[in-house]
C-alpha cells in the first residue's frame, strides 16, 4: 500500500485549506454559483437531484482497513449510514451538506485520501485491475505504475483545462479485469526482453459514441511510458475538439483523425517531451515499488478449507462463485458481493465496511479491493481463514454467492441521484436480481453480465455488458433499451441493439425472455451467454423480444 | 408559431443542504412542491425567475419547471420533477424522511 510522503499530506492539507476557505466565500456571498462551481468540482462535488455528492478517489482501487474504516465514518457522521460504490472505483456520498465538505476532506486526508480530479476536464482517478498483485495471470502488480500515474496527473499544470475528462485504467493481466479497451487510455502491462513496460491503447470509451480503443504502440518499456503517456495527452489536448462538447474526447480525435495520424503526432511530440524525463520519474517508481511489496504469505494447512468445501454446501456455493485463483496456490481472492438480491447494487453501509475493514486487518493482510463492478475485494486470503470470513459475511449479509452472474449487475445512480439521468436504474437492478433470485435460475444461467445506465452517458457500462439496458426519457416516460452482446474484457465488443426500448414495466419481462431465449439455444450448459449470442446472433432474441413484428412480417 | 405558455414553478436547489426547494407566492423557499406558486402567466414567470436568481447566497440553479394545479397545490407533469419533489426510491432518505408525500 503507498504510504502518503510529507509532500503528499503537505499538499493535501494545502488544497483542503483552500477549499474551505472558497466555501467559506460561497456561504458569504463573495463568491457566485458560476465562481464556485469549478471550485467544487475539482474537490469532487457535484450538485445532484436531491442533495450534493462528494466522489472519493479510491486510487487504483486499493485501501487499507484503516481506510475502509474512515470511509464508514464519513458515512455515518457526515452521510445517512451508507456508501455507494462506483464503476470507476471511487466512492459517492449522496448526502453531504455543503458546510460538512471540508471536515470531510480533512478527515479524508487524515487517511492519505482525497477527492481531488474526481470530476471536471482534468485526469481522472486511474483505474486498476481490482486483482492486481493477487492474480495469478498477471506479469507484474500494475498499481505501483498507477500510483505514479496519480502523482503526475494530480495537479498537472498542462493538463487541467483539456477538451474533457480523460480516464486511464491499467492491467498487469493479459485477460482484462480493468475494461481498458473502454478507456481514453489503457494500458497492459507487458514484458519483453527482459525490460517492463506496456501496451497502449487509446481512444476507447462509452458514452454517446462507444468506441473500442485501438493500439497507439504495442510496446513501451516503463523508462519511456511517462513521457509516451504526456505526449498524447498532449497531442489531445491540442488538437482535441473544443467546439463540440459531445465530440471533444480523445476516441472522437482518434476516429476523426485516424491512428496512424495520431501515432505520428504523438511519436513527434514525445521527441520533444522525453528529454524533460530525466530519469527522476523512474527513481520515483523503483520508490514506489517498495509500497507494494507482496506480503510475507503465511504457510499452513488448507485442510480445514477441503473440510468446508465438502461439508457445507453453502460454503461451496460461495466458493465456486466467489472466489479466484491466486498466484499463492495456499492463498484465494475473495470478492465480496455487495449485491444482494434486490440491494441497490454498490452500497455499503457503514457496519459493513466496518465488518469487512475488521476481516481485511484479520486474515487478509490488511488490504481491500473496489471492483468496477461494485464489489469489494479480499486480495490475499489463506484458504484455511475462508470459512470463517464466510461466517462473518453471512452475519452482514455480505455472503451473496452471485459474483459475475445474472444478479451481480452493475448498475448507476440513475434517476434516483443524478441530476444528469434521463431514467433510473436501480430499481430495474432491484427487480431483475429479485425475479432471478425467485426462479432459481441464477446459477443454471451463470456467467452473464448485466450493465445498466440511466443515461446515455453510460457510467453503468451498458455498451460492454452481455446484456445492456440504457434508460431514456420518451416523450416525458421512461423507456428501456437493451444491447446483446457487449463484451468489456481483452475480447472487447460494443453491444447491438435489439431493436425498439421497452417501457419501465415491461423491461423485467424482456430480460427474463431474452435469458429464456439463451437457455433454449445453448449447446450446452457450459455454453455461456456471449458465446451462444455470438454463434446465433440477433435474430432468435429479436423473435422473442418482438413477437408480434415476426407476425407482422409472416 | 410560439409555443402556449404552460404552467410553471420556479424551483432550485438549498445552497447549504443541496434539498429541492420551491418559491412560494409570499416569498418564501418551501420543501414542499404543493406550497409553490403556480406560475400561469409567461411575463410573471420570468420576473419570478429573476427574484430567485437574485438569492444567489441560499439558493442554487433556479429554473422554471412545468407544473399542473392539484388538488393540493401544484403537481409534476415530468417523472424527473416527480422524483425531485419525492426522493430517491431505492431508500425513504431525503423529503421522505421528514414528511410523506404520495407518489402521482
Amino acid at each position: 500500500m503507498y504510504r502518503y510522503s510529507e509532500f503528499d499530506t503537505a499538499f493535501l492539507a494545502e488544497r483542503n485549506k483552500q477549499f474551505r476557505a472558497q466555501v467559506e466565500r460561497r456561504i458569504d456571498g463573495s463568491l457566485t454559483e458560476d465562481e464556485f462551481k469549478p471550485f467544487r468540482l475539482m474537490n469532487g462535488l457535484y450538485l445532484q437531484l436531491h442533495a450534493y455528492m462528494l466522489r472519493v478517489a479510491i486510487p487504483y482501487g486499493t485501501l487499507s482497513s484503516a481506510q475502509m474504516r474512515q470511509l464508514a465514518l464519513l458515512a455515518e457522521k457526515w452521510d445517512k449510514g451508507y456508501g455507494h460504490f462506483t464503476t470507476r472505483q471511487n466512492i459517492q456520498y449522496n448526502w453531504p451538506k455543503l458546510n460538512d465538505v471540508p471536515d470531510m476532506l480533512d478527515a479524508l486526508a487524515e487517511v492519505g485520501m482525497h477527492a481531488i480530479q474526481t470530476s471536471g476536464n482534468t485526469i481522472r482517478n486511474v483505474t486498476a485491475d481490482h486483482f492486481a498483485g493477487a492474480a495469478a495471470d498477471e506479469i507484474a502488480d500494475p498499481r505501483p505504475y498507477a500510483e505514479l500515474l496519480r502523482q503526475w496527473s494530480t495537479d498537472h499544470p498542462e493538463f487541467q483545462f483539456m477538451p474533457r475528462k480523460f480516464k486511464i485504467a491499467i492491467t498487469g493481466s493479459e485477460n482484462d479485469r480493468a475494461v481498458i479497451k473502454a478507456h481514453d487510455i489503457g494500458l497492459q502491462l507487458v514484458e519483453r526482453d527482459g525490460v517492463l513496460g506496456a501496451r497502449v491503447i487509446v481512444g476507447g470509451g462509452l458514452g454517446r459514441t462507444p468506441m473500442i480503443g485501438k493500439e497507439l504502440s504495442d510496446f513501451v518499456a516503463f523508462d519511456d511510458l511517462l513521457a509516451y503517456l504526456e505526449a498524447t495527452v498532449s497531442v489531445w489536448n491540442q488538437i482535441g475538439r473544443r467546439d463540440n462538447k459531445y465530440k471533444a474526447r480523445i476516441k472522437i480525435t482518434v476516429h476523426e483523425n485516424g491512428i496512424d495520424t495520431i501515432r505520428a503526432k504523438v511519436n513527434e511530440r514525445f521527441l520533444q517531451v522525453r528529454p524533460q524525463f530525466k530519469g527522476a520519474d523512474m527513481a520515483l517508481l523503483e520508490e514506489i515499488k517498495g509500497h507494494f511489496a507482496a506480503p510475507d504469505f503465511r504457510q499452513g494447512s488448507v485442510a480445514s478449507f477441503e473440510s468446508a468445501y465438502t461439508n457445507d454446501p453453502v460454503f461451496r456455493s460461495w466458493v465456486d462463485t466467489n472466489i479466484a485463483p491466486h498466484k499463492n496456490a495456499d492463498h484465494a481472492i475473495v470478492t465480496i458481493s455487495i449485491k444482494k438480491h434486490g440491494a441497490t447494487p454498490g452500497d455499503a453501509t457503514a457496519e459493513q465496511m466496518r465488518v469487512m475493514a475488521d476481516l481485511a486487518e484479520d486474515f487478509a493482510y490488511d488490504e481491500l479491493r473496489i471492483s468496477h463492478e461494485q464489489n469489494v475485494i479480499l486480495p490475499h486470503v489463506h484458504k484455511s481463514d475462508l470459512p470463517a470470513i464466510h461466517a462473518k459475511l453471512k452475519e452482514y449479509e455480505l455472503a451473496t454467492a452471485n459474483i459475475g452472474l445474472i444478479s451481480d449487475i452493475i448498475a448507476c445512480p440513475g434517476m434516483d441521484y443524478c441530476a444528469l439521468a434521463t431514467a433510473r436504474s436501480i430499481p430495474v437492478a432491484q427487480e431483475i436480481a429479485t425475479r432471478f433470485d425467485d426462479l432459481k435460475l441464477e446459477h443454471d444461467i451463470g456467467h452473464l453480465k448485466i450493465k445498466i445506465s440511466g443515461c446515455i452517458n453510460a457510467c453503468g457500462h451498458h455498451h460492454v455488458g452481455h446484456i445492456g439496458i440504457l434508460g431514456l426519457d420518451r416523450a416525458g416516460v421512461e423507456n428501456y433499451q437493451i444491447t446483446l452482446g457487449g463484451d468489456g474484457t481483452e475480447t472487447a465488443a460494443i453491444g447491438d441493439r435489439t431493436g425498439p426500448g421497452f417501457a419501465y414495466d415491461e423491461i423485467v419481462p424482456a430480460v427474463e425472455r431474452i435469458v429464456n431465449t439463451y437457455l433454449e439455444q445453448r449447446d450446452s450448459p457450459e455454453e455461456e451467454f456471449l458465446q451462444t449470442y455470438r454463434r446465433v446472433g440477433m435474430a432468435p432474441f429479436k423473435a422473442a423480444l418482438y413477437p408480434e413484428a415476426r407476425a407482422n412480417a409472416a | 408559431m410560439a409555443r402556449a405558455f404552460t404552467p410553471k414553478v420556479v424551483t432550485a436547489n438549498d445552497l447549504l443542504e443541496g434539498d429541492v426547494i420551491y418559491l412560494t407566492a409570499d416569498d418564501r423557499w418551501s420543501r414542499d412542491l404543493a406550497e409553490a406558486e403556480l406560475i400561469t402567466d409567461e411575463a410573471h414567470a420570468q420576473v419570478r425567475l429573476l427574484d430567485a436568481a437574485r438569492q444567489a447566497n441560499k439558493i442554487v440553479g433556479a429554473y422554471l419547471a412545468d407544473a399542473v394545479a392539484g388538488e393540493n397545490g401544484p403537481e409534476p407533469t415530468h417523472f424527473r420533477e416527480d422524483f425531485r419533489r419525492t426522493g430517491p426510491s431505492n431508500y425513504a432518505h431525503g423529503k421522505q424522511e421528514t414528511t410523506t408525500q404520495p407518489r402521482a
